[in-house]
């Protein structure tokens, strides 16, 4: 299995990463299991469903917000932030 | 190069457009380019396999099921390559029909791309099942699939001390797989009692290798002193911002929790799957005929040959049934040689179609014996709380939803969506569906029928997409690649 690894930043902390993992692996690897504030109550969120169908795992990659953590592939110096409720209210469903 | 798809041109339309690249769509498209289709095998992940064969690039698949299987597809990809068109990182948010064919829409890297074919073939697999219950928002509950996932595709085990809870076989492979990794399994906690195998000796004969393979599970179980307990399940899982214990209770045959039997036990994860739910809104979208099948899931009407009742709409796999790779494999082949025969003229071998459809029937027969082994009973409704979270998105509690039957006279699911917003976040009901339907259904004092499911599961875009790409869509931005 190929597994250069590397870091990307997580709310300013250093995450290792293997080359093809998503975020959300290297994040729960880390032992990190939340990086959402949900809209309503205010709770916190992280992977559920793991497969790209419930998006629980919504997080701020690089500026963007709404990113599906458990199908987004991590790089090498990517800046990851918790998402705070919505990010951004454009997605049409 | 780019095709404007106001000047479609004959070499952009495809004979068959297969949605899915899991076991299901794999076969279709290889047994369809063999026959000579002009294929396009549209799939939302970066490699070839669907849940069953998620992998990250270079794995051995030595963590693997039937991976020689896999292989010989993936060699069957590349062996076509002159009339397969594989479209990985596609996911499509929109299929109908234009002219005589279909047009696919897709979102690809931000970008929207048209797909045309003849003919569609919907092989969209299945996601893990879910019921609500108190404390199932918390992180560190992970559905089944999540966790099988991250330690199959990922190489992660999802937590240290983990318990394995909800129905169906699918728990034993997911809880071999952590024990194997190293993880401590506090327990499987199967709220069903499945017996329903000694009922039906013909299936369990002729599915001796899958009987084989549970039997395997249950002793790698059982090398690790891995307690299994039926008629139990988590009924909450505690925590506030992590998962640090579960509320395990012993349930009846109906699977209300028996009274004092509820303990608690340490542990920091949560594995939970109640069977799987078929990815059908493509399917709905098409206008399939579709039914409900004996798990309780809406899937798709076909015939012998894979057909839907739509002319030009196959489906194959999970969409048409839950019954697993090797069921999704021979559907697969069927769809696949018959859409080809369709618009190619390429007739099928008549003693492999017989081999097929004999093969279809066993595992049919076998998935059916499952799905009487284990039922998922309305007792689950007793183990919320009126606060209890039921859409996850939209962060949807129990009395909501009831209210909007008892209060606002909403007497389907489809109207207690408008009224309460439950199935209306990102995930359009995937998850909360199911739940709300049942729970919809029993405020209104019936059972839950197929126009329920389809109520929830309906959607004419069928994942989320930034505006600007419907907005560009009217212009003609972003075309065929």
């Amino acid at each position: 299995m190929s597994t250069s690894p590397f870091t990307f930043s997580f709310d300013d902390r250093a995450v290792p990463a293997e080359d093809g993992q998503s975020v959300a692996a290297a994040l729960i690897a880390s032992g990190i299991r939340s990086w959402r504030v949900t809209r309503v109550e205010g709770r916190p969120r992280g992977v559920f469903c793991g497969i790209g169908v419930c998006f629980d795992c919504l997080v701020t990659i690089n500026g963007s917000p709404n990113q599906r953590a458990c199908v987004i592939e991590a790089h090498p110096g990517d800046v990851v932030r918790t998402q705070e409720g919505a990010g951004r209210a454009d997605l049409a469903c | 190069m780019p095709i404007s798809p106001a000047e479609p041109g004959p070499a952009a339309v495809h004979d068959i457009v297969v949605l899915g690249a899991g076991p299901a769509g794999l076969a279709t498209a290889v047994a369809a380019a063999a026959r000579g289709a002009r294929v396009a095998l549209v799939d939302a992940g970066p490699r070839p396999g669907g849940q069953y064969w998620r992998h990250r690039a270079g794995d051995d698949g030595a963590a693997h099921h039937d991976w020689d299987r896999f292989r010989r597809l993936r060699d069957g990809l590349d062996a076509h390559r002159d009339l397969l068109d594989h479209r990985s990182g596609h996911t499509v948010w929109h299929v109908e029909r234009t002219g005589a064919g279909f047009t696919v829409h897709t979102l690809h890297a931000g970008r929207p791309y048209e797909i045309r074919g003849r003919t569609v073939v919907v092989a969209t697999g299945a996601y893990d099942r879910q019921v609500p219950f108190p404390g199932w928002t918390t992180p560190g509950v992970f559905t089944a699939g999540a966790v099988q996932a991250l330690l199959k595709g990922q190489g992660v085990v999802a937590g240290r001390r983990i318990a394995v809870a909800g129905t169906g076989p699918f728990l034993l492979p997911v809880a071999a797989g952590l024990a194997e990794a190293g993880a401590e399994v506090v327990g499987v906690f199967e709220a069903g009692r499945p017996l329903a195998f000694g009922r039906h000796p013909f299936t369990v004969v002729r599915n001796a290798a899958k009987l084989a393979e549970g039997a395997g599970y249950l002793r790698t179980l059982a090398r690790h002193r891995i307690p299994y307990r039926t008629r139990t399940t988590v009924v909450a899982a505690h925590g506030t911002d992590s998962v640090t214990g579960v509320t395990v209770a012993r349930l009846d045959a109906g699977w209300r929790t028996l009274p004092g039997s509820a303990r608690t036990l340490d542990c920091d994860t949560v594995a939970v799957g109640y069977g799987f739910t078929p990815q059908t809104e493509l399917a709905v979208q098409l206008g399939c005929a579709m039914e409900r099948d004996g798990d309780g899931s809406l899937v798709a009407r076909v015939d012998s040959r894979q057909r839907s009742s739509v002319d030009g709409v196959y489906a194959a796999g999970e969409a048409c049934g839950v019954g697993g790779a090797r069921l999704s494999l021979i559907e697969g082949e069927l769809a696949g040689l018959h859409a080809a025969w369709a618009t190619t003229g390429a007739r099928p071998d008549r003693r492999r179609l017989a081999r097929l459809l004999r093969r279809r029937a066993a595992q049919r027969s076998f998935a059916a014996a499952l799905h009487r082994a284990y039922p998922v009973p309305g007792g689950w409704r007793t183990w919320l709380e009126e606060d209890t979270v039921v859409c996850r998105c939209e962060e949807v509690d129990v009395a909501a939803v009831r209210r909007a039957v008892t209060e606002l006279g909403a007497t389907d699911p489809r109207t207690v969506k408008l009224c309460a917003r439950p199935g209306m976040g990102l995930c359009q009901g995937r998850v909360c569906g199911y739940a709300t339907a049942g729970l919809v259904a029993e405020a209104d004092g019936r059972e839950v029928t197929a126009d329920d499911l389809r109520g929830m599961a309906g959607r004419p875009i069928a994942q989320p997409l930034p505006l600007g790409v419907l907005a560009a869509g009217a212009d003609g931005a972003g075309n065929e690649a």
